[in-house]
């Protein structure tokens, strides 16, 4: 999959310090260095208060950086402005966990997926209606959905349609920021395949943040474990349970939930009773 | 927990209960089950289920619209829905007790944790503020969080979301309930959180000998928790059995399904 070693993207000594009045501020990122390969899936897991979502706002320029520089294919993108700025975040989508806060209540799903196709004027207005009904079947979703308004739509559609309009400008990485934690564990898993399926399909790099070790390691191909705001290991997905060393990823680890072990365990005490 | 179990008697008994929105829409159809003292029940079920539905009907606190259109529950001797307002209210917080999925939103931003927290106390006990105040403490401590005092003096919006979901457990727990219901309890919170709060509602119920309905999306949390699992679909109750028949040898497709959907740590995987 990864087969051109030059990353797509790449973090360098970034730090981020949010300031607070009169007090210390809170230091989110700390000399963070990263690489995303073209076609990697990246896994990103932490704690609430790790840094996930600042190096996520980093990367987006939702927020600037305080210190270090991004690079985004031999060219740094650490404090674009204006159009330059623009063009870039088309190349940079982003999916984020509350898929109801992210639409406009007033405004149809077609129109929602649609938008950003006419403002970066890839197609004219009958066009981009053309391919929004291919996005929205893309995505499992029918295409007379176009015409429904967002509270129509349960949350797992509501995600569905947001991940549409990511992918319809043909961004090069997408950034998903706990995308599927606020969704029930089934709908989560439906989701988490399309997310397999879009990346088989489009070879799409993408970073994969979530608290939930389990659900990072099904998506991606190595992960990047984060504490207090500094990256304390990077492993692969596959070696995750030989590989990791760092007693906070243990920790991560044994506190994911599975029923297997529990069904094991259960089993046990009963022959023995 | 087997001391807990020898009373034969239900002691909560739900028969036919069913609930219905203004249209006519049922969310919940013809639900019966019994419970005994001290159990622990974990109800599973997708968003939309009527899982909810069902933990606020035990309570009285159907959301707007929503009736009663048949059915009954028993609680110990008393038959909860021919009870008037009054009753209900002497049964809410006292002797059954709820804790909602986001407590924090349940919390009031402009007063500070401690005056809520006795305020809740003294309305179903009479007590001084100063002792009211000392029982905070107690159960907060409990709840295994460092610094009672300091927690009880700050507001809500100084709370992480694992804090303030230990707090209004604490609260809930304050008045020891004999019947705890739980509405995702632990949903908002980061995996590491989330087992410290489920340890400590389980030593909550051991220790007291409460009983419990948990309601939750995730297989996973049910099994590490209840006695038994319910699974809802489509407002009806499905399955219902001890945990381990369910987990190992479910009946219905449906309570399948819902077991593949917990994501599992590649490693300790079993093939299948």
């Amino acid at each position: 999959m990864i087969n051109d070693r030059s990353p797509i993207l790449k973090l360098s000594d970034v730090c981020k310090t949010y300031g607070l009045k009169g007090r210390q501020g809170v230091q989110a990122l700390q000399n963070v260095d990263l690489d995303l390969y073209p076609g990697e899936c990246l896994g990103i897991v932490g704690q609430s208060g790790s840094g996930k979502s600042s190096l996520a706002k980093c990367v987006t320029h939702l927020e600037q950086v305080t210190s270090g520089e991004i690079w985004y294919r031999q060219q740094q993108i650490t404090r674009l402005k204006g159009e330059k700025l623009r063009q870039m975040r088309k190349q940079i989508q982003m999916v984020f966990q509350e898929p109801a806060a992210v639409f406009n209540p007033r405004m149809k799903v077609g129109m929602f997926i649609s938008e950003p196709l006419l403002n970066y004027k890839m197609m004219q207005s009958q066009q981009a209606i053309q391919e929004t009904r291919r996005l929205l079947e893309r995505v499992g979703l029918s295409a007379l959905d176009a015409d429904k308004y967002p509270h129509e739509l349960s949350g797992g559609q509501q995600q569905r349609a947001v991940i549409a309009r990511a992918i319809g400008v043909r961004p090069e990485i997408i950034l998903f920021d706990e995308a599927t934690s606020a969704l029930d564990v089934s709908i989560q898993q439906q989701i988490l395949d399309l997310l397999m399926e879009l990346r088989m399909e489009t070879g799409v790099s993408s970073i994969f943040i979530s608290h939930d070790l389990a659900v990072v390691q099904q998506v991606s191909d190595r992960i990047v474990v984060m504490h207090q705001g500094k990256v304390v290991e990077v492993v692969d997905s596959s070696k995750l349970s030989s590989a990791a060393n760092h007693p906070y990823t243990r920790s991560l680890m044994s506190s994911a939930l599975s029923l297997r072990e529990l069904k094991g365990k259960m089993q046990v005490r009963e022959r023995v009773e | 927990m087997m001391q807990l179990r020898a009373e034969t008697t239900p002691w909560l008994e739900v028969k036919d209960l069913s609930v219905s929105y203004k249209e006519g829409i049922p969310s919940l159809r013809d639900i019966s089950f019994s419970m005994k003292q001290g159990e622990i029940i974990g109800i599973v079920g997708e968003s939309g289920s009527g899982k909810s539905t069902l933990i606020r009907a035990l309570l009285g606190l159907l959301p707007v619209g929503g009736q009663y259109s048949g059915g009954e529950i028993t609680f110990r001797d008393r038959v909860l829905l021919r009870d008037s307002q009054q009753n209900w209210r002497g049964m809410r917080g006292k002797r059954i007790a709820m804790v909602f999925q986001d407590s924090g939103s349940y919390l009031n931003p402009i007063r500070s944790i401690g005056s809520q927290y006795v305020e809740a106390i003294r309305a179903h006990f009479p007590m001084s503020r100063k002792e009211a105040w000392g029982l905070a403490v107690r159960t907060l401590a409990r709840m295994e969080l460092d610094d009672p005092e300091r927690v009880l003096h700050s507001y809500a919006s100084q709370l992480s979301g694992g804090m303030k979901q230990r707090t209004a457990i604490a609260m809930a727990a304050a008045l020891e309930p004999e019947l705890l219901l739980a509405d995702e309890p632990t949903n908002a919170l980061d995996v590491t959180t989330q087992n410290e709060v489920m340890s400590q509602l389980s030593k909550l119920c051991a220790d007291k000998g409460t009983g419990m309905i948990l309601v939750t999306h995730n297989m996973a949390i049910a099994a590490h928790m209840a006695d038994r699992i319910g699974v809802m679909l489509d407002s009806r109750l499905v399955e219902l059995g001890d945990t381990l028949r369910v987990i190992s040898n479910p009946e219905h497709a449906y309570t399948r399904k819902l077991l593949d959907a917990v994501p599992e740590l590649e490693g300790n995987k079993h093939d299948q």
